[in-house]
């Protein structure tokens, strides 16, 4: 059988905790997000000045647990979106060419490369999970232990199949430009369209039509889907907007992201076939 | 057992517009240190790089170890051993981490690549610096694990592309000793250098390229040989007259105008033939200053050839400086 994905993937993983720094970074920053922003924007919406209507029956989420699922998923997005960036410094400094010049077929580099980023964005959004409860974000309101189980390995699957996505889209990216500052413009370029044409800070319901139409094919918005029905359940308010889910509407979300994810890996194989690097 | 480990025919590679590498035919035997010697942007390195598959083969044929570089190139690469013209590290793994990768992306068997790990770095005296990671290294240091790494699956054939270039003169003559012991060990050695000495040390056998054409080709010394016995340098009063005379000698070959006065190219031992050529050069009247003789060298055969001293050669396309930092 052919394991040598699992080499590149190691390799990966290596890079990962060796970089002190970045590492340090990679796992305080979304903590930082949800400390700062997190708090401060809620505590702007509970502090008395508009009030939401509530609907009697219906769970009511506040803005902290409500943007936390919208933080976890803007951290998979972040880290995966730059996590081709080190495929760029391998092309320029490092064994990109004697990675392709061994018989190793190139997916492997691209599922090694790929297993890496899924298996940053899992720690980076289980460590705000964990994080966001200790700060009182009500995640899993009123679930038994056995659904908590099973909602924490929906959000999971969410974040693998959303983080692969993500990472072949950048990786695909990196293998075909030749200079660092075009990808990162163009990464940062990416950033804010997805972010904020989503829904993971706000309610998308009282946008105007075009940026619902942005939002609709936005894969973070069915990513954040995913978290909140997993989370919070297929019915609840926030900030006075009512959200229902069904199981087939997640079920749709998760076929929107597989198909998403389908087609940058279709790209990032084409990329990293014809990639030379002489 | 001989046979020939690369076969290449009429190969020609091109950029754009720009012909790399022109209609060029040679052959490697198997065991044999095998030199590509010739100027930066010869097409020495696309050569090497269509024979290791990193570029495709445009035009022409290539066979690595009996294998067809257009149809077997993942066997190519499976057979071969390359160390890249530039550093290809990564800074921050570990000699053993460098090594265990590429043994690992080779598909190695664990047991065997842990036992080729140790033997190699003991051959390229690294054990010292087993888990240093790779940017603290000095420059020959790197190149020497680079050499350990191109031998982990004991190829038949290692490539390597100016395998001491930017280094001291110390650290070239080690790496040549690695390099001529891992022949002995029966590797066989492609290599492309701009370095004269370098080819002239190492090599059973040298190819002279230029502009994309092979023009020499031979050992070391039938190479010098065809420039004759010796090389003779004069500075005399009347050049002009002097060559006239020189040319009476016999053994004088072919006469020369070079910068500091005149070149002569002799078919016989130069010791009896200099008092000829001075006699001969007095008895027209003609006062000589100075007179100076060598045996001739590759950069003379160089010379001889192009017309151009080998350092003079066209500087390398920009694409391929962009990795140096």
């Amino acid at each position: 059988m052919a394991r040598e994905f699992l080499t590149v993937y190691w390799r990966e993983m290596i890079r990962f905790v060796r970089f002190k720094g970045q590492l340090f970074a990679a796992l305080v920053q979304p903590a930082l997000w949800l400390l700062l922003f997190g708090v401060a924007m809620s505590s702007n919406f509970t502090g008395g000045s508009i009030v939401f209507p509530t609907i009697p029956g219906v769970v009511d989420v506040d803005y902290l647990t409500f943007m936390a699922a919208g933080v976890m998923a803007m951290t998979a997005l972040f880290t995966c979106l730059f996590g081709g960036m080190g495929l760029l410094f391998d092309k320029n400094w490092g064994i990109m060419k004697e990675m392709l010049a061994s018989p190793m077929r190139s997916y492997h580099i691209q599922f090694g490369v790929g297993l890496g980023g899924v298996t940053k964005s899992l720690i980076q959004v289980g460590l705000i999970m964990g994080f966001g409860l200790l700060l009182g974000v009500e995640f899993f309101p009123g679930f038994s232990g056995f659904e908590t189980v099973g909602a924490v390995l929906g959000i999971l699957a969410f974040v693998v199949i959303f983080s692969a996505g993500f990472i072949f889209l950048s990786a695909g990216l990196a293998m075909r430009v030749e200079s660092m500052e075009s990808v990162q413009a163009m990464m940062t370029l990416l950033t804010m369209p997805l972010m904020f044409s989503s829904n993971a800070l706000y309610s998308t319901s009282s946008f105007p039509a075009w940026l619902q139409a942005i939002s609709a094919v936005n894969p973070l918005t069915y990513f954040v889907n995913g978290i909140r029905y997993f989370a919070l359940g297929g019915d609840f308010t926030a900030l006075g907007t009512h959200y229902e889910y069904t199981g087939g509407d997640i079920l749709l979300s998760f076929a929107y992201l597989a198909v998403f994810t389908g087609l940058t890996s279709v790209f990032a194989w084409v990329s990293f076939k014809r990639a030379k690097v002489t | 057992m001989a046979g020939k480990i690369i076969e290449v025919e009429n190969l020609e590679h091109s950029f754009g517009d720009f012909k790399a590498v022109d209609d060029i035919t040679f052959s490697v035997e198997e065991g044999e240190i095998f030199s590509f010697l010739g100027p930066n942007g010869a097409g020495k390195s696309t050569t090497i790089n269509v024979l290791t598959t990193q570029l495709s083969c445009q035009k022409g044929s290539a066979k690595v170890c009996g294998f067809d570089v257009r149809t077997r190139p993942h066997d190519v690469k499976k057979s071969i051993g390359i160390v890249f013209q530039d550093e290809v590290l990564d800074r921050d793994l570990t000699v053993r981490e460098t090594l265990e990768f590429h043994g690992r992306i080779y598909s190695m068997p664990r047991d065997q690549r842990i036992a080729r790990e140790k033997e190699l770095i003991e051959l390229v005296e690294l054990g010292e610096k087993w888990n240093e990671r790779t940017k603290n290294l000095s420059g020959g240091m790197k190149r020497r694990l680079e050499i350990a790494r191109g031998l982990m699956t004991r190829p038949r054939v290692l490539f390597l592309d100016e395998p001491t270039i930017g280094l001291d003169p110390q650290t070239r003559l080690r790496i040549w000793d690695y390099i001529k012991g891992i022949n002995e060990e029966g590797t066989t050695i492609f290599l492309t250098t701009h370095y004269m000495d370098e080819a002239d040390r190492l090599s059973d056998r040298i190819e002279i390229i230029d502009r994309g054409k092979i023009i020499a080709s031979g050992t070391a010394e039938s190479l010098k040989n065809t420039l004759g016995e010796d090389m003779m340098y004069l500075e005399t009063k009347d050049d002009d007259k002097a060559m006239e005379a020189a040319k009476k000698v016999a053994e004088v070959s072919q006469v020369k105008r070079v910068s500091s006065g005149l070149e002569l190219i002799l078919s016989a031992d130069g010791a009896k033939v200099m008092p000829k050529v001075v006699r001969s050069i007095e008895k027209d009247g003609i006062g000589i200053l100075s007179v100076r003789m060598k045996k001739p060298s590759l950069d003379d055969v160089f010379v001889h050839y192009t017309g151009r001293e080998i350092r003079d050669g066209p500087a390398e396309p920009l694409s391929h400086m962009k990795r140096r930092h």
